[in-house]
């Protein structure tokens, strides 16, 4: 994987707005923000409803991605550029989604909707129309989905990369400061994770740090590149992020996103937890 | 869950600001509300927080702790910051001026 086959520019996406077999694809943390305004021609997913089973506790499942992928018009053969808000969070879970069932060719706009409208291009409001297709997706690729017991087991035997912000990852606070801090599981991190927030791998703008920045940052965090790497935050969504960048741009071969993160691993049982700033390399 | 609330509204039902330190604000330009702008709150040594849109009417919004942060506002239009000391928890309400 190189950037080029990661990552689009904003001046790439605006000039193939409307290309046939390029599917624009908005995934928001914020799900009314594409009502709003977006990108002419790209299609909304809903994380919420349409990327979580609404059942059980888990994503869409091989079945569930097919259909959804086939009612918003995208084709297997499809280039799919994904982006959204909060610097492209929820379009990195999404994307990560899409490696885990195998679509061929997708990729994140870079900067998402922020540096989109920081550069004032155009939004509309007029809602994307595609027709329906059949589309096949893969059986899902585990070697990129960590599970809970694999975590715990990967405890001192691999990188444990923990992407929250420095006091959650502490114990100070339970989520992101934009949100209510209402949850009731314990607070910490994974003894031995090293904490590396995602939006040290972004610029101001949304847009990803150069591979030579980034390369740099992990390696004075501690990251220890000969290891196999799980990446966790709170939902799954911000290690998304940080997942795109280890293993996508930078390269690094045996990554997984575990995406139950805190919420799953601080309400386990029995399973050892750190609090404080400790467990940094 | 993870959604972002609206900036705009009343603070969410069972909010205990005894316990909660929550820091609100607007963004400005001349005098009048920015909309739209991305607000970063960055903490006492610079680091990246959290980050939110304003909303139509220019307000914004952290669930945050005691302690000293920086509001940093960006805008198509220009960016602007502003410190807050929020001493205890409670609400603490400031102004960023963009351009």
């Amino acid at each position: 994987m190189s950037r080029q086959d990661v990552l689009v520019t904003a001046d790439w996406a605006e000039k193939n707005l409307g290309t046939e077999g390029i599917v624009f694809l908005e995934v928001d943390e914020d799900t009314a923000a594409y009502d709003g305004g977006h990108l002419p021609g790209a299609v909304k997913i809903n994380w919420t409803t349409e990327l979580q089973d609404q059942v059980r506790r888990d994503i869409v499942d091989r079945d569930q991605f097919a259909a959804l992928l086939s009612a918003k018009g995208v084709s297997n053969d499809d280039t799919v550029v994904l982006y959204g808000g909060n610097n492209n969070w929820f379009a990195a879970y999404a994307y990560w989604q899409f490696k885990l069932y195998g679509h061929g060719d997708v990729k994140l706009l870079d900067g998402g909707r922020k540096k989109w409208e920081l550069d004032g291009r155009t939004l509309t409001t007029e809602t994307a129309d595609r027709p329906a297709t059949t589309y096949t997706a893969q059986a899902p690729d585990t070697s990129i989905r960590a599970f809970r017991d694999e975590v715990v087991a990967a405890i001192g035997q691999k990188n444990l990369v923990d992407v929250r912000s420095p006091d959650e990852f502490s114990g100070k606070i339970l989520a992101p400061a934009h949100l209510p801090q209402e949850q009731s599981q314990r607070p910490g991190h994974i003894p031995g994770a090293i904490n590396i927030p995602w939006s040290k791998a972004a610029n101001e703008d949304g847009t990803f740090k150069s591979d030579e920045d980034l390369a740099k940052l992990y390696g004075e965090e501690g990251f220890d590149g000969s290891r196999a790497t799980i990446a966790y935050c709170r939902i799954g969504e911000r290690s998304s992020h940080t997942w795109v960048v280890l293993h996508e741009l930078l390269g690094h071969g045996d990554v997984k996103n575990y995406d139950g993160s805190w919420t799953e691993y601080g309400s386990l049982i029995g399973v050892p937890i750190e609090l404080g700033a400790g467990g940094k390399a | 869950m993870c959604g972002a609330p609206d900036q705009a509204a009343k603070l969410p039902p069972g909010t205990d600001l005894s316990k909660e330190t929550v820091l609100t604000g607007r963004v400005v330009a001349g005098g009048e509300p920015v909309g739209g702008a991305f607000v970063r709150l960055l903490d006492g040594s610079g680091e990246f927080t959290a980050e939110v849109v304003s909303s139509a009417s220019g307000a914004f919004r952290f669930f945050a702790a005691p302690g000293t942060w920086t509001l940093r506002a960006l805008h198509r239009s220009g960016n602007g910051e502003a410190r807050v000391t929020a001493e205890a928890p409670g609400l603490h309400d400031t102004v960023v001026t963009v351009g």
